[in-house]
């Protein structure tokens, strides 16, 4: 099996398959642990046990995603050295310490902080708990920024000379950190990890509205907070999203062009497509529909601006346009859907009805999951754009795959898909009958009582003594 | 001492001994799992899960840092050894996925949780046993030509590495059960004393075969051990280990030795792996490549060793802390409402 493969085909799936699986946990857990720790903020500051409620709701979630995030991600770190060792080599200078940083101040520290918030809350008092979600989340930011730093470099790489040994050496760290593309990447990246979380929150929050549960202050809470979230973010994020695309036309006008569908220039102004199906071979858009000079409006703020196509790049420079092309429509797409819910979230909070619009509530379950859709889309188009090169300009991805026969590649290919499916389609089982539950008032998180007894150590009896009485007398009042 | 000789050699300290914590931390929570089939009942089961629930994940961080590390210091190193451990390193990744995610999973189900029981028994076995084989076949030699790794794709596979995988589960279920003895009370305990004598012995058993083994893999090895001035530590090292192993046996037998049964498990595995840097040293690929020649340049190394050192005291701080807020032992009803 696997014999008549190419075995840097095979690595090129492989590696696409585990971080999009990757990155599935992390667009949602970023956002999570920062809704948490502001949950939790809010619940010290008001005493309001409807933030309590909806800390207990999520955290239990949250455990889930993360679990599956560091499971996948430890795949990730070791998936460089066995498929790609060339490329680790020639780039292990520049982009390894980065990496190194990621681990030493993320991941020990989301780690280290995870055990308290999880389990914690009775332990160590209210304000250290509070401390340590808020390690957490600032944990999980701090991750994305050296991971997407180390992804810009080979983006748009800077700061660097190549040695004798084909090594590429570091000789100016700001420059490799900050390269031209990364403060575009990373704002845009972590608004689209709020925005997906907050769309998954007011789906979640939609379903149990429609489900006729609006007298539950929870369940009012997490949609009201989401739509709030949604009507800030989604906005910016479109504009963030145009000012990425100048940035990626300066740079990596090639990637722009597949995004367009810009096989032939323009030098009169080009059309923005809005459809069409792309053919490499031929070099042409075949059925093209478009507006024109709309392109030559957005990328350059001029109807006439003349645009150069991919017919000014060699052939074997050029990305695979369809793939970029779709994935570029997919994620825009959803962009301006998300807009839409935004405006009809706030027309319907200042009409009052933030709670009775049927349709509102519809649309935002629909759209639950839609901010995955939206990251894994835009990351294909990011990374499928910057192909032929694994290192824009400076290494091509079949130099940069492992010296292994196919049928290795291909046999972990095949168990990660298995194993991925299997496990994580459990997991997501798992996450979405918690999230059918309505938020209950007498969740006690983490340690309730079909989960586990996790108060590793000697408890503190007086403490527990309080927790109880006080969710005692809380549930007794909800009685009442 | 040239200075970027000493940084790379820093380096290589450092990363052995984030190697080391690692060996040790997840080595008992991975030793839970392969002990997991000693305590059938559901409620022990449930008691040793949450031993090492709150913990687990920050131990599981010092592997990536050890990958991580190798990649960032010594690229080279970890471009070749990676492809060469290529099947035993994917079925440590595989494994790690399934008892990782059995400490979130089986709490969520009930019809499910004894297949999740099954996936955190399967899983840490064979995280262990690929760990070890690993390490059976980095010192076993790699095949290298120029700057890539040049054997095939089961290389790895031979009777030494094999029998280095079943040391690593038994040495990781000795720290297990050691563990357990610190954290648990009444019939857990004793069963985890009954145990840790069981494996105790299969690990010496193991350290006396490998030890006798790795010599004889190498002429290198075997001038380092058996001539001047190895012999130094090599007559030393079983009297230390012989009197290590008689402690650690007469204290499990005491009942109010609760610590020291753990501490003395650590103790034997420092002692293997200083055994083992003495085998490897100044190679980070045995007889191939060395730590200097698989170094980054300065400029790589010491941007990273600033922040390593200031940043892994502060991380050993809060993971202290995180110990100490869980520290004490567990019991069966703690934690119901
Ligand atoms: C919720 C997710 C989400 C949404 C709604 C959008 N994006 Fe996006 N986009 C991402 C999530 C994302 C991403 C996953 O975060 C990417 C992949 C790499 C990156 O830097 O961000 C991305 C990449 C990305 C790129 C590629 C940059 C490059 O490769 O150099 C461009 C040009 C845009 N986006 C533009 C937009 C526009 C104009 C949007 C609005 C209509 C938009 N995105 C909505
Ligand atoms: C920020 C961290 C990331 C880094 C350092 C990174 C690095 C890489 C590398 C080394 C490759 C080489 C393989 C190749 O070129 O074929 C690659 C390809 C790829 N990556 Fe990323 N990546 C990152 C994030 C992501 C994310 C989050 C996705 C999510 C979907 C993604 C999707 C892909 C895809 C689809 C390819 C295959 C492109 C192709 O071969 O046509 N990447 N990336
Ligand atoms: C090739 C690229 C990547 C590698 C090698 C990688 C590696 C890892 C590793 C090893 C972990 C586990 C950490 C632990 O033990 O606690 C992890 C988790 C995480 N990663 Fe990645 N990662 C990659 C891409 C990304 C990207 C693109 C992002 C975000 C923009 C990201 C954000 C996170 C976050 C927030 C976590 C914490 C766990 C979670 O939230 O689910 N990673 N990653």
């Amino acid at each position: 099996m696997f014999e008549n493969f190419d075995a840097i085909l095979l690595a090129r799936i492989q590696f696409a398959f585990t971080i999009a699986f990757h990155f599935i946990f992390p667009a949602f857990t970023i956002g999570l642990a920062s809704y948490l720790a502001v949950l939790n903020g809010s619940y010290l500051k008001t005493k309001d046990k409807a933030y309590l409620q909806l800390f207990n709701f999520w955290v239990k979630i949250f455990a889930i995603t993360f679990a599956m995030g560091v499971v996948s991600g430890i795949t990730m770190s070791y998936q460089f050295g066995t498929n790609w060792s060339i490329f680790s080599d020639i780039a292990g200078p520049v982009i390894g310490p980065l990496m190194a940083y990621e681990v030493l101040t993320a991941f020990f520290l989301e780690a280290g902080f995870l055990g308290i918030m999880l389990f914690g809350r009775d332990r160590v008092g209210p304000k250290l708990h509070m401390f340590a979600c808020s390690m957490v989340a600032f944990g999980t930011a701090i991750s994305a920024t050296w991971i997407l730093s180390v992804n810009s470099w080979m983006h748009t790489p800077d700061g660097y000379v190549l040695a004798e040994n084909g090594q590429y050496i570091p000789v100016d760290w700001m420059k490799v950190i900050f390269t031209p593309s990364f403060p575009y990447r990373l704002a845009h990246t972590l608004t689209a990890a709020y925005l997906t979380t907050a769309f998954i929150v007011g789906g979640v929050g939609a379903w149990h509205l429609l489900k006729g549960r609006s007298d539950n202050k929870g369940v009012r809470t997490m949609f009201s907070m989401a739509m709030w979230m949604i009507a800030i973010t989604a906005p910016l994020q479109i504009f963030l999203g145009d000012l990425h695309g100048l940035n990626t036309l300066e740079y990596q006008p090639q990637k722009v062009m597949a995004m367009e569908g810009h096989y032939e220039s323009h030098p009169e102004g080009a059309p923005l497509y809005l459809f069409g199906i792309p053919d490499d071979e031929e070099q042409t858009l075949k059925y093209a529909v478009g507006i024109p000079k709309l392109s030559s409006l957005i990328l350059k703020h001029d109807l006439n601006a003349p645009m150069a196509g991919l017919d000014t790049i060699p052939d074997d420079e050029q990305p695979p346009v369809a793939i970029v092309f779709w994935s570029f429509r997919i994620m825009v797409g959803i962009g301006f859907l998300m807009l839409g819910a935004a405006i009809v979230g706030l027309w319907a909070r200042f009409r009052g009805a933030l709670y009775d619009h049927k349709f509102l509530h519809r649309f935002m379950l629909l759209m639950g999951p839609s901010g995955l859709v939206a990251v894994l889309a835009g990351w294909i188009t990011t990374e499928v754009g910057r192909q032929p090169y694994t290192i824009w300009k400076l290494l091509r991805t079949e130099h940069s795959a492992s010296p292994l026969d196919a049928p290795a590649v291909g046999a972990s290919l095949l168990a990660f898909i298995i194993v991925y499916f299997f496990v994580f389609g459990a997991g997501v089982f798992y996450i979405l009958r918690l999230m059918s539950k309505p938020p209950k008032i007498n969740d006690m998180g983490m340690n309730a009582e079909e989960g586990p007894i996790r108060t590793a150590g000697t408890t503190p009896a007086q403490q527990t003594q309080s927790h109880h009485s006080e969710m005692i007398s809380s549930i007794q009042k909800e009685k009442e | 001492m040239d200075v970027s000789v000493w940084l790379a050699n820093s380096w290589a300290f450092l990363l052995a001994l984030a190697v080391f914590i690692y060996v040790v931390l997840d080595g008992f929570d991975l030793g839970l799992g392969v002990l997991y089939p000693f305590f059938p009942k559901e409620k022990d089961r449930d008691l040793l899960m949450n031993t090492v629930a709150p913990v687990w994940d920050g131990n599981e961080t010092w592997l990536v840092l050890g990958g991580g590390g190798l990649f960032a210091a010594f690229p080279l190193a970890y471009g070749i050894i990676m492809p060469a451990l290529y099947v035993p390193i994917i079925a440590m990744l595989l494994a790690l996925i399934f008892r990782g995610v059995a400490f979130e999973f089986r709490w969520r189900t009930k019809r499910w949780k004894k297949y999740w029981d099954m996936a955190f028994i399967g899983g840490s076995t064979l995280a262990a046993f690929s760990q070890g084989i690993a390490l059976g076949a980095l010192l076993q030699g790699i095949k290298v030509d120029g700057r890539a790794y040049s054997g095939g794709w089961w290389d790895w596979l031979s009777p030494f590495s094999f029998l280095t995988g079943l040391a690593v589960i038994a040495g990781y279920a000795l720290l297990g059960s050691t563990w357990l003895i610190m954290k648990t009370e009444g019939d857990v305990e004793s069963r985890a004393r009954k145990l840790a004598w069981g494996f105790g012995l299969a690990t010496i058993g193991f350290i006396a075969i490998v030890s006798l083994f790795t010599p004889y893999l190498e002429t290198e090895y075997y001038r380092r051990w058996f001539e001047m001035p190895g012999l130094f530590v090599t007559i030393p090292m079983p009297v230390i280990i012989a009197f290590i192993t008689f402690y650690l046996f007469k204290s499990l037998n005491i009942h109010h030795h609760e610590y020291r049964p753990f501490i003395l498990s650590i103790l034997l595995f420092a002692l293997c792996f200083i055994g083992l840097g003495i085998s490897m040293y100044p190679y980070i690929i045995p007889t191939e490549v060395t730590i200097v020649e698989a170094a980054t340049p300065f400029i790589s190394q010491i941007f990273m060793f600033v922040g390593a050192c200031v940043l892994i005291p502060i991380i050993l701080g809060y993971t202290i802390y995180a110990y100490w807020v869980f520290r004490g032992k567990v019991s069966h009803d703690e934690g119901y409402h």
